[in-house]
């Protein structure tokens, strides 16, 4: 790693997050290197996915601050942070099952090119300039995620696997500089998790930053630069896959045990 | 990608410019240009509709209020102020978008049965005002006297210039709604009708896009209300109540609202029906009304136009 690659992306101070009487996040610090893939985990209910939706905007948090290349992005809305070059997929696919395979990674696309009702409404020359460089740029992800040749195939007709691929490519559309996935390899099998963590590590080696939650510890130890462990929606490790696997309080919040 | 063909626009473009003339040959349909020019009226307000309910996922129970404004406009400002029509027409529009902005923004953020009944309960609003401003419309008598149009001297005052008047106002509104639906806009409302959280992600601005997509198609019912009430040259109340929004309702689900040209058979036969076909049913009529839309919900889900594609997959499956 050079000197460069030790630069944050994305730093969180403080986060806290409570539902009604729930905290579902308390007092989180931890940063994301720029050019690294970070992974978080923790059990069930540890606070994973409220942590994602924070940082991508779903809502602000109780408490802290959400810094996107030393600005803050708390309190913005999903799609303003999907502006600035954050993006994701979910943990439950959300494709858009009435467009077919090309339309959802074009949609992708959205934050970078996007035309005014007025101007698709009259079909100026402009919007349909915009159309073309948006097939485009949706046809060049395509080919990389490897599904190039269903491009006109109907989303939800896709295998699990392959579904989860395009909502990566989709989120891969806006050329962001920091994508999160939420459970990428949730429900594959083992040819495709292979193709998954394949597929990140290629887009890692693009030089996008990837944050990643994942239950699947292989390909978490396989692919990641550093691992965040939340139990309870606190930290309670952070480092290099090695650290992380010999931890004893990593190892006791798995296997359970006295705290 | 959803492509629109362009075919199919125009063989229908070339049916709807020799209809006239056809019509007249044959006695028995002679009348039937004078009900197309109410079929084109009620296209324009079922195109925007199907933007907004079959494309961006919006309900709307109060669109007869936006067709009753525009008609109102303009009818009070020409007969009481002597204006050009055309220029009341444009007021029309843009009273509307601004009415449209100040229901929708607060409504739109609701959802289903939520914004339905927040339409309704505007569309109610609208027509009492409609029966008890007296002094402007009129109330229930009505408002006689609207004039009608002219462009550059020449009087749009027989059926068939005006039919051709409001056909082509049609065929502009299909145009550029289908030029949107093909776009990069349309895309981001049919993402917003699957998954609005998946939509915002990508960038979407929900709340701007469905705003912008209910004061569109608020602004083409005003423009439909507009033609409407210098057509007729007069208008009531009664033409805008709430049972005319469930009729629009049923107008894009019999025909389809998923896709556009649903909007447009959806206004042929349901206008066809009340102003022809159902005459023999008389007061009956609503539960033929009842009848097609409980029908369409269960047995068409996608409506008219989604015939061809359920007998594609029946026929798959039984081979």
């Amino acid at each position: 790693m050079n000197r460069l690659a030790q630069e944050h992306v994305l730093d969180v101070q403080g986060v806290a997050m409570t539902f009604g009487g729930l905290m579902a996040l308390s007092n989180l610090n931890f940063q994301v290197k720029k050019g690294t893939i970070k992974a978080v985990i923790g059990p069930n209910g540890a606070g994973k996915t409220t942590l994602f939706n924070i940082i991508t905007g779903s809502f602000p948090p109780t408490k802290g601050t959400v810094k996107f290349k030393d600005e803050p992005i708390e309190n913005l809305k999903a799609h303003k942070i999907a502006d600035r070059g954050i993006s994701r997929t979910f943990q439950t696919i959300e494709l858009f099952s009435n467009m077919t395979v090309l339309e959802n990674v074009m949609m992708g696309c959205h934050t970078c090119v996007r035309t005014s009702f007025l101007s698709s409404g009259l079909k100026l020359p402009r919007s349909h300039r915009k159309e073309t460089e948006i097939l485009d740029r949706a046809m060049k992800v395509l080919r990389f995620i490897g599904l190039g040749e269903k491009i006109n195939e109907p989303a939800d007709s896709l295998a699990l696997g392959e579904q989860k691929i395009l909502e990566i490519g989709r989120a891969l559309a806006s050329e962001p500089e920091l994508v999160c996935l939420d459970e990428p390899a949730a429900g594959l099998n083992e040819t495709e998790t292979h193709v998954a963590s394949s597929l990140i590590k290629a887009i890692n080696a693009k030089g996008i930053t990837v944050l990643l939650v994942e239950h699947d510890m292989k390909v978490v130890m396989n692919i990641s630069d550093e691992i965040l462990v939340l139990n309870y929606g606190q930290k309670i490790a952070e480092g290099t896959p090695e650290g992380i696997r010999n931890n004893p309080r990593v190892i006791e919040a798995y296997l359970g045990g006295e705290a | 990608m959803l492509q629109i063909a362009k075919l199919p626009i125009a063989i229908f473009a070339a049916l709807i410019i020799t209809f006239p003339w056809m019509a007249h040959q044959i006695p028995v349909i002679d009348h039937y240009a004078d009900i197309m020019v109410f079929v084109g009226i009620y296209c324009l307000i079922t195109i925007g509709l199907s933007l907004l309910m079959g494309y961006a996922g919006q309900i709307s129970v109060g669109h007869a209020a936006f067709f009753g404004i525009g008609a109102y406009v303009s009818g009070i400002l020409t007969t009481n102020y002597g204006l050009n029509p055309w220029i009341c027409m444009i007021i029309a529009m843009l009273i509307t978008a601004v009415i449209a902005l100040l229901v929708g923004a607060p409504s739109l953020k609701l959802k289903g049965h939520y914004l339905a009944m927040a339409t309704l309960a505007f569309g109610i609003i609208i027509f009492i005002i409609f029966n008890e401003e007296i002094e402007w419309t009129g109330g229930p008598d009505g408002m006689p006297g609207i004039p009608g149009l002219s462009l550059f001297g020449f009087k749009f005052d027989s059926v068939d210039k005006y039919y051709y008047l409001v056909w082509a106002f049609v065929l502009a509104a299909f145009i550029f709604t289908a030029n949107i639906i093909q776009s990069d806009a349309g895309r981001a409302l049919r993402a917003i009708h699957t998954s609005e959280p998946a939509a915002s992600a990508m960038g979407v601005d929900i709340a701007k896009f469905k705003i912008i997509v209910f004061v569109y198609s608020a602004v083409l019912a005003s423009l439909a209300g507009s033609l409407y009430a210098h057509y007729l040259n007069f208008i009531n109340p009664s033409t805008f109540d709430l049972f005319f929004s469930i009729k629009l309702l049923i107008m894009i689900a019999l025909g389809g609202m998923h896709n556009i040209w649903g909007a447009i058979i959806g206004a042929l036969l349901i206008t066809f029906l009340s102003y022809e076909w159902l005459h023999y049913f008389e007061e009956f009529e609503v539960i033929v009304y009842g009848a097609i839309l409980l029908l369409v919900t269960i047995f068409l889900p996608n409506g008219l136009v989604g015939v061809p594609e359920m007998l594609k997959s029946w026929v798959r499956r039984k081979n």
